[in-house]
């Protein structure tokens, strides 16, 4: 049985910069590898360290949001390459969620497929939730995915994202191989019936 | 009501609602390389499962080739080790692959349409946002991450959402010295790096419909930095011309009947679109990025532009982009010097992008100092641009010719920027970091004006150095 998620509560650590592409989020070196353990030691290397390994000021080096499973980022995170190494850094980091203004598509794909949630807040309020979680890092937020809201320091968001992916995170179905290996014979009359490319001498 | 291609396409390949309200929809034809597809025959072998339909799926490997030395074992054994994996994952499976030194080798955009593979009407997958390239037959053909690449390993099929169709005319004639690249590049610019979030791309009007194949793969295979996760081009007598005859393509009596199929896949002229735009192509000049994302674009005799010219949600991405790129509001983009020049990618690796550059570079000289090098798509590229004489110019010209691959548009093989060289590039991708050296900056550019910037040195306008259209 898959996990169902219904309330995710934890701290946040906030990241700022629109358009944050997956290039960034684990370089294209990081993904010579044949599994996805471990890369979550890779997730933003080249923002969070120097060419020397060193780290630099970066909010997932700050030690006060140590710990954080929360990731508050701006708008059209996840750009760029299709590459599930991406989410998967972030999950493997200790994530278990993703509040932002708006995501690329395959990556929001990606991430509700392996059991990330990505929801999105208005600017108003994404703004207001930036504010509060840089003023107080210690700030406990509140991601339901049943009542559609996401809760902070008193104050309640609505939270917006696509019904089908809500559903399916919510009903435990985000990870859809079990249904879809369930179309059976259904997929063979498909085969049959549509064209592939055929070499014919 | 008409219909549109998307519309039709998907309606074909729809298996069933799911209870998510997701639509299972059929795969035609599977992509695979090296990078996104271990984890997922790893996880097909944890489930106990099986490649349903082998014979629709095709391999190759592209992105951590070596592009100098292509001697195994790989220098890096990483590298080598994915190799092995894809070799040993499609025998064990029963799926063609294209090895090194088959003579079909190639980056996994250029051989599907070379070969036949890619064909209208079709669903189209791969672990790879640049699968939209083959939209420009008239498929529906998209990325996918590797959680998808094992549905699709497991079952032909994948749990989709429907998208919205945003129609794109370029109406007129494209001016001499601007190329399919300098279109998409146009786009981007003035509808945004997110501007096709929700939407699949359906290019038209006249200019497109005057392009050959590979200046609609071209134009396609960007629609993904334009945030649409799909862009198509209708099937036409261009798409059936190229075709005919490859080495995948229907024959004989299936060729006629293919033909007759494909063109009903055609949007209907009365079709509704969410969304229509038209640009002038008359209005498009040679187009060049200044930042560190595809949409941070400006006309080559343009300036970048001053803050205050911006709206407020560009400015801060506009200035970590001048910060990191080293340029200054206002700057010239013209005139920037370069250390690097590269001819290669998806984007830009095919034969007649090689044909072209050759045409005017020849009798020219790489600028002392400039590392130029030119990657072909794919083994058949390179084998036809050396016995047309067109590697032979390039070499004459200062460029180092490769290996094909994906080489240094990610830089996933032993080909990178090195600390903060700039690059005049003929790939997709500006991003930080993007070709290997987290300090490395990028300019895309069409390539003949990459070829320009060898020559010159820097950034500069192909029409000048090449005396073109006076």
């Amino acid at each position: 049985m898959l996990e169902r998620f219904t309330t995710i509560r934890g701290r946040a650590v906030p990241l700022r910069g629109e358009d944050i592409d997956t290039d960034r989020i684990i370089p294209a070196r990081f993904m010579k590898v044949l599994t996805f353990e471990g890369l979550g030691q890779y997730l933003f290397y080249d923002e969070r360290f120097d060419e020397k390994g060193q780290p630099k000021p970066h909010p997932l080096n700050d030690p006060r949001y140590q710990g954080a499973s929360i990731l508050l980022v701006e708008a059209g995170f996840g750009s760029g390459s299709s590459r599930e190494h991406a989410p998967q850094a972030i999950k493997r980091a200790g994530f278990r969620t993703i509040i932002g203004e708006s995501f690329a598509e395959i990556f929001f794909g990606n991430a509700t497929a392996i059991g990330l949630p990505c929801v999105i807040l208005s600017p108003e309020d994404l703004a207001v939730l930036f504010q509060a979680v840089e003023e107080d890092p210690s700030l406990e937020v509140e991601v339901d995915l049943v009542n559609k809201e996401v809760r902070f320091g008193g104050r309640v968001a609505p939270l917006f994202i696509p019904e089908e992916a809500r559903e399916a995170l919510v009903a435990g179905l985000w990870d859809p191989i079990g249904e879809l290996l369930q179309a059976g014979e259904l997929l063979d009359e498909f085969d049959r019936r549509l064209p592939y490319p055929r070499r014919s001498e | 009501m008409g219909k549109t291609l998307y519309e039709k396409v998907w309606e074909a390949h729809e298996v069933r609602k799911l209870r998510s309200g997701q639509s299972q929809l059929f795969i035609d034809l599977h992509l695979l390389h090296e990078v996104t597809s271990p984890q997922a025959f790893g996880m097909l072998r944890d489930l106990g499962l099986k490649v349903r339909y082998p014979h629709r799926t095709f391999a190759t490997v592209d992105h951590i080739v070596p592009t100098h030395d292509r001697t195994e074992p790989f220098q890096d054994p990483l590298a080598q080790s994915m190799l092995e994996a894809l070799r040993q994952n499609t025998r064990e499976h029963g799926i063609t692959f294209f090895d090194l030194g088959s003579g079909n080798q190639g980056i996994v955009h250029v051989i599907g349409p070379q070969l036949g593979l890619t064909q209208p009407g079709m669903t189209i997958a791969c672990g790879d946002s640049h699968t939209s390239t083959h939209g420009a037959f008239g498929a529906v053909a998209f990325g996918i991450g590797t959680s998808q690449v094992r549905d699709v390993l497991a079952t032909q099929t994948l749990a989709a959402q429907k998208l919205k169709v945003r129609r794109i005319n370029i109406e007129g004639k494209l001016s001499p010295g601007v190329y399919a690249k300098d279109v998409i590049l146009h786009i981007i610019r003035h509808l945004g790096v997110k501007g096709g979030l929700g939407y699949a791309y359906e290019y038209g009007g006249s200019a497109v419909e005057a392009m050959d194949m590979e200046s609609r793969m071209t134009l396609c295979n960007m629609s993904i930095e334009g945030g649409a996760r799909i862009g198509y081009v209708n099937p036409d007598e261009t798409t059936f011309a190229y075709l005919e005859g490859r080495h995948y393509s229907p024959k004989g009596a299936e060729w006629e009947e293919a033909k007759r199929r494909w063109r009903s896949f055609a949007s209907d002229p009365d079709a509704h679109y969410d969304d229509v735009v038209t640009f002038r192509a008359e209005d498009i000049p040679p187009t060049v990025t200044w930042g560190i994302n595809p949409g941070q674009a400006v006309p080559i005799d343009g300036r970048i532009p001053l803050l205050e010219e911006l709206s407020l949600e560009e400015r801060p991405v506009a200035e970590e982009a001048l910060a990191y790129m080293g340029l200054r509001p206002g700057q010239p983009i013209k005139g920037v010097p370069i250390q690097v020049a590269f001819i290669g990618s998806c984007t830009n690796a095919r034969l007649s992008d090689l044909r072209e550059v050759a045409r005017f570079l020849k009798g020219h000289k790489v600028k002392k100092g400039v590392r130029a090098l030119v990657v072909p798509g794919s083994e058949w590229v390179a084998k036809k641009a050396e016995e047309e004489g067109i590697a032979e110019i390039f070499q004459e010209a200062g460029f180092e010719w490769r290996n094909p691959g994906c080489s240094m548009c990610l830089a996933m093989n032993p080909d990178r920027l090195e600390g903060d060289e700039l690059a005049a590039s003929s790939s997709n991708r500006n991003y930080k970091g993007r070709m290997g050296s987290p300090r490395g900056r990028t300019v895309l550019m069409s390539p003949l004006m990459v070829a320009a910037a060898a020559v010159a040195g820097e950034i500069a306008d192909a029409r000048e150095v090449f005396g073109i259209g006076r």
